[in-house]
């Protein structure tokens, strides 16, 4: 079974693509929830590593790695709700906060983590979809995850509820003018934190996928901005739950260039190609980004691209 | 609130008599109003230590223990004073690369990114110089090799920040990651000193080409470019017309437009300024301590930078002390590390507290009376 290298490439990005993109899916969809109401979390990097800690450390003090997916979400929950309740209180810039909380998060998943880095927890099974195929590449790029069919469902259920219920009204109120909110008789403050708690827990459970998942292991260098550039890539997908995951796949396929590079021998310039989705992000910010005017379909209330 | 300037200022120059006790509290009205930007990062500071204190009691450590390990550690004996010292040169080089643009209105957390990048290329720009050119110049290019590269890249976040609308605080943190990533492919690549087996590096600078120590001390001299610095920069942004146009900038955008001071360039240069800072750092972590460039310039000095320019209230005064605060609670972690048993995250934790406490209390500004000239006092 002799492939072509750039088959052998392609299919190791498809396969990387898909896990690569399912923590960025997450985080994106609990930025894009917390930004629609009108508010900025730049703490989802600390949150992504808490949670991975957290999902690791339950999954193997209970041997279920699905309590710990759970686990993971809840402690995200808890630094969103954090985040949501200072920047609740007035004249707390919301920007600063969340890079104190990215600092925070950071810090106490490092702190109890520790005893974790060398156990073995057990991890999330995959669901083989590549069976019909004889090629055994094709079928471990297969491999998939049920958290990335879990994520697309999520962005379907948020983006029909922004549209069409009562909920999504309020949230896109609060989102576009919080005077407007008021003069309506709702609470901005407590629907921002909702919004920033359960973005929390989305991203939670994204960093879960990171430990339990891809790369499957708990260490302090698993996340190195994923969360950070989750939150350009809610940008670049102009709020739309929707197409997050798409630039979420956009994203994992950039994300895979260098391991995918590696299957097939090539490691020149290993650390420039993991710097590929940075460079990525840059980019899209910069082609998307106007100095003149916001960008489009941007929630009115929202301070980071003002 | 807005009609305050009116009812301090006016009585003064109206009629004599009755403004008297106004001028005489004059000083006196200032340092109350200060004195407000002291007491509450201390109250901050306070809060965020009890609460740590709670957390150690929690998983049965000793607050009183880690009290005395950090002040052993960190100002104890004349060796733990200077190594703190050692370690606060970054730390008030990489804070004025956060305070220097907060002041025109930005939040540039690249100083991570423009350290390492800054070290780097002082590394890299001595090699073809080492045994050729004497040591002093050799030094004197890489200082400001590392200033410029410093420069080039935080002063990128801030022309884009002004040409593109892209936001600083992002793009100045992946800059930082992408940083970090061309550094590591060259030292891992192209520039690696094979000679040496263990962790990839370039090659190093030798001892005659490092920088000195204070005559007396152990501690490199770092710290005192770092002093003067911020009391250069502070001159700078406070009497100078460029100071000056930059704070109105930070102010209030539409009206520094409206008067047109050249916003672009006021923001490119603060981001510039800004990543020199950064870079020099770099430079001093280069050929003071390490001397190569590699990996452990990425130490976590610019992020710890963030939280002492926002402790300082970006005042560029106001760092030094500040930061040899914090330099006594890096220093000391190896020490907490191995008598407390405590990860070596737990400055970590300590930091992130401090830094959500301290932004926290940003809410608390103006609501106590006791700051406010009396004659504001009555009418809230």
């Amino acid at each position: 079974m002799n492939e072509p290298a750039i088959l052998t490439v392609l299919i190791a990005m498809l396969g990387g693509a898909i896990r690569v993109s399912t923590p960025f899916m997450f985080v994106s969809l609990g930025e894009c929830l917390t930004e629609k109401s009108g508010r900025v979390n730049l703490g989802l990097e600390g949150t992504l590593v808490l949670g991975a800690m957290v999902a690791y450390a339950f999954s193997y003090h209970t041997g279920s790695p699905w309590i710990g997916v759970l686990a993971a979400g809840v402690a995200g929950s808890a630094l969103g709700a954090m985040h949501g309740s200072i920047c609740g209180l007035p004249r707390v810039n919301d920007v600063a906060v969340g890079i104190a909380m990215m600092l925070f998060g950071v810090g106490v998943a490092f702190f109890f983590g520790k005893p974790y880095i060398q156990p073995e927890a057990p991890r999330l099974g995959s669901i083989p979809l590549g069976l019909w195929s004889d090629s055994a590449s094709l079928k471990s790029a297969l491999q998939v995850n049920p958290l990335f069919f879990i994520g697309i469902a999520l962005a379907v259920v948020m983006a029909w509820s922004l549209r069409n219920t009562r909920w999504g009204l309020v949230v896109r109120t609060v989102g576009d003018s919080a005077a407007a909110a008021r003069a309506m008789g709702i609470s901005v403050n407590f629907v921002r934190l909702m919004t920033t708690t359960v973005g929390g827990f989305a991203a939670g459970v994204g960093g879960a996928f990171l430990s339990l998942s891809y790369p499957g292991s708990w260490n302090q260098g698993l996340s190195s901005g994923q969360g950070l550039m989750a939150v350009a890539l809610v940008i670049f997908a102009r709020w739309d739950p929707l197409r997050c995951i798409a630039a979420a796949l956009l994203f994992g396929a950039a994300g895979a260039i260098g391991p995918s590079l590696q299957s097939i021998g090539i490691t020149q310039g290993y650390y420039f190609f993991n710097a590929a989705p940075y460079i990525l992000t840059l980019g899209i910010m910069i082609a998307t980004s106007s100095a003149k005017h916001s960008a489009r379909d941007m929630p009115g209330e929202l301070s980071i691209a003002k | 609130m807005s009609n305050a300037p009116l009812v301090t200022g006016a009585p003064r120059d109206i009629v004599g008599p009755v403004a008297t006790p106004a001028a005489g509290s004059d000083f006196a009205a200032r340092f109350r109003a200060n004195s407000e930007y002291v007491v509450i990062p201390l109250i901050a500071l306070l809060i965020a230590a009890a609460l740590f204190a709670v957390f150690l009691m929690a998983i049965g450590k000793s607050p009183v223990d880690f009290v005395s390990y950090v002040w052993r550690g960190g100002f104890g004996t004349s060796f733990s004073l200077q190594n703190t010292l050692q370690r606060s040169a970054p730390l008030i080089l990489t804070a004025l690369a956060v305070a220097i643009p907060a002041r025109i209105g930005l939040i540039m957390i690249g100083g991570e990114g423009a350290l390492v990048l800054g070290g780097f290329a002082s590394a890299v720009v001595a090699i073809p110089m080492l045994g050729r050119v004497p040591p002093m110049p050799t030094l004197i290019i890489m200082a400001i090799f590392a200033m410029i590269v410093g420069g080039f890249w935080v002063g990128l976040a801030g022309f884009l920040r002004y040409a593109r609308g892209v936001n600083e605080t992002i793009s100045s943190l992946l800059l930082t990651y992408i940083g970090i990533a061309i550094m590591n492919f060259f030292v891992e690549g192209a520039l690696r000193d094979l000679s040496d087996p263990n962790k990839p590096s370039t090659k190093p600078l030798g001892k005659a080409y490092m920088v000195g120590v204070i005559p007396g001390t152990e501690v490199h001299w770092g710290i005192v470019f770092g002093v003067a610095l911020c009391i250069a920069l502070y001159i700078l942004m406070t009497r100078t017309t460029f100071g000056f146009a930059a704070r109105v900038t930070g102010g209030n955008f539409r009206a520094a437009l409206a008067q047109g001071l050249p916003v672009g360039r006021l923001i490119v240069a603060c981001s510039a300024i800004a990543g020199a800072c950064a870079g020099l750092a770099g430079f001093f972590e280069v050929a003071a301590i390490q001397g190569r460039a590699n990996a452990s310039l990425a130490a976590g000095y610019g992020f710890t930078g963030i939280l002492v320019s926002f402790l300082a209230r970006h005042n560029p005064l106001a760092i030094p002390v500040v930061a040899i605060l914090f330099g006594g609670l890096v220093a000391s972690g190896g020490l907490i590390q191995r008598r407390m048993g405590l990860p070596d995250a737990t400055v970590l934790v300590l930091q992130g507290l401090i830094f959500v406490v301290l932004l926290t209390s940003e809410t608390l500004y103006g609501r106590f009376s006791m700051f406010k000239p009396p004659a504001e006092r009555d009418r809230t």
